[in-house]
């Protein structure tokens, strides 16, 4: 259904608006290195601006900490209205190696919804354009929740309780099952 | 300034002639060693929870159902991919994949979970000993990690009580 609406709703050019919430600039270099015309992503019509309020998506980089988490708040709110949010790396989607430090938050969900996650520390610029070319509908997803089950080899227990005295001679009762 | 370096810039120009990768209509193969999402191999693993005790990001989660089930939930969400928990693995149950394409609208799609059956004793019925304290310390033993909030929990002992292990923190926003 997301996927419809971004395709009804950003059928042009996007521009994003690029917040960095207190990482460590990783993810910036990289989205930095997607605008470069070696990954050039203006052949799909993305652009960088340098105000929330010209922007349609929002690139999150970094996780969501005390003292950022307000004016990350207030950029997305400056955004106008058919707006996604991007969270770029490990930090903005799960909140890092730092997730239960004092100062951080945890992920950028936290603090403003977010559409598409890239995860990666930080991901390489051809994962950024795959996540654009996902939410853009240009291919689809390729990860799927694993659930594996291992398949249970009952081994029977031994107990002393089951000692049974016979003909001068201790048996165990269930000597067959072990 | 002459006109011979405009001439010399636009031989430049054209000999590199297009340099723009075409990446999502071509696939573009990672360098050999390139660490990507760690897969998990069910068949292999022994849940020892090696790779939950040296993850740095404290993402792969161990929780215990019961003497014969241990849960291993991998969430992927905050793994950097250091490739740690790959080395640490007695059986070389889990491998560093070179997969990069792994954006998602859905971040539990990143998650992978194993149910493993623990062997248990013979004599006692017990998968393990029960932990000494100098055992807790070095996080042998049962583990009832949070999946809800995502945390690991330090001390298995410290879960049983009614006061919560983990408190989110009321976010302030004007």
């Amino acid at each position: 259904m997301i996927k419809n609406l971004c395709q009804k709703m950003f059928g042009r050019s996007l521009w994003v608006y690029h917040a960095n919430s207190g990482g460590c600039n990783g993810c910036d270099i990289e989205v930095l290195n997607v605008l470069t015309p070696y990954y050039d992503v203006e052949r799909f019509g993305i652009k960088l601006v340098g105000s929330p309020r010209h922007a349609d998506v929002m690139l999150c980089q970094g996780p969501a900490m005390r003292s950022t988490a307000a004016a990350l708040r207030r950029a997305y709110e400056a955004m106008p209205a058919p707006k996604l949010v991007f969270a770029i790396g490990s930090c903005a989607c799960g909140g890092g190696i730092w997730h239960d430090s004092y100062p951080v938050l945890g992920p950028v969900e936290k603090v403003v919804p977010v559409n598409y996650y890239i995860p990666g520390c930080p991901p390489r610029p051809e994962a950024i354009i795959y996540g654009v070319a996902v939410a853009l509908g240009l291919v689809d997803k390729r990860v799927v929740p694993v659930e594996v089950r291992q398949l249970p080899l009952i081994i029977p227990r031994y107990h002393p309780d089951d000692l049974r005295g016979r003909d001068e001679l201790v048996v165990y009762e269930k000597a067959d099952s072990l | 300034m002459s006109i011979l370096s405009k001439v010399k810039e636009a031989v430049i120009c054209l000999r590199a002639g297009r340099v723009t990768l075409p990446y999502p209509a071509q696939p573009r193969p990672t360098p050999p060693n390139f660490r990507g999402r760690p897969i998990f191999d069910a068949s292999r693993c022994i849940g020892c929870a090696g790779c939950a005790n040296n993850c740095p990001a404290r993402e792969i989660l161990v929780v215990d159902l019961c003497q014969e089930v241990r849960v291993l939930q991998y969430l992927g969400r905050r793994c950097t991919y250091c490739g740690r928990c790959a080395d640490v693995c007695p059986e070389k149950a889990i491998t560093m994949s070179r997969d990069f394409e792994t954006a998602t609208d859905h971040v539990a799609d990143l998650g992978q979970r194993l149910e493993l059956f623990m062997s248990t004793c013979q004599r006692c019925g017990r998968c393990f000993t029960p932990p000494s304290a100098l055992d807790q310390l070095k996080l042998k033993g049962y583990r009832f990690d949070d999946v809800a909030h995502e945390r690991w929990v330090f001390h298995s002992t410290a879960y049983g009580r009614d006061e919560p292990v983990v408190e989110d923190v009321e976010i302030e926003l004007d």
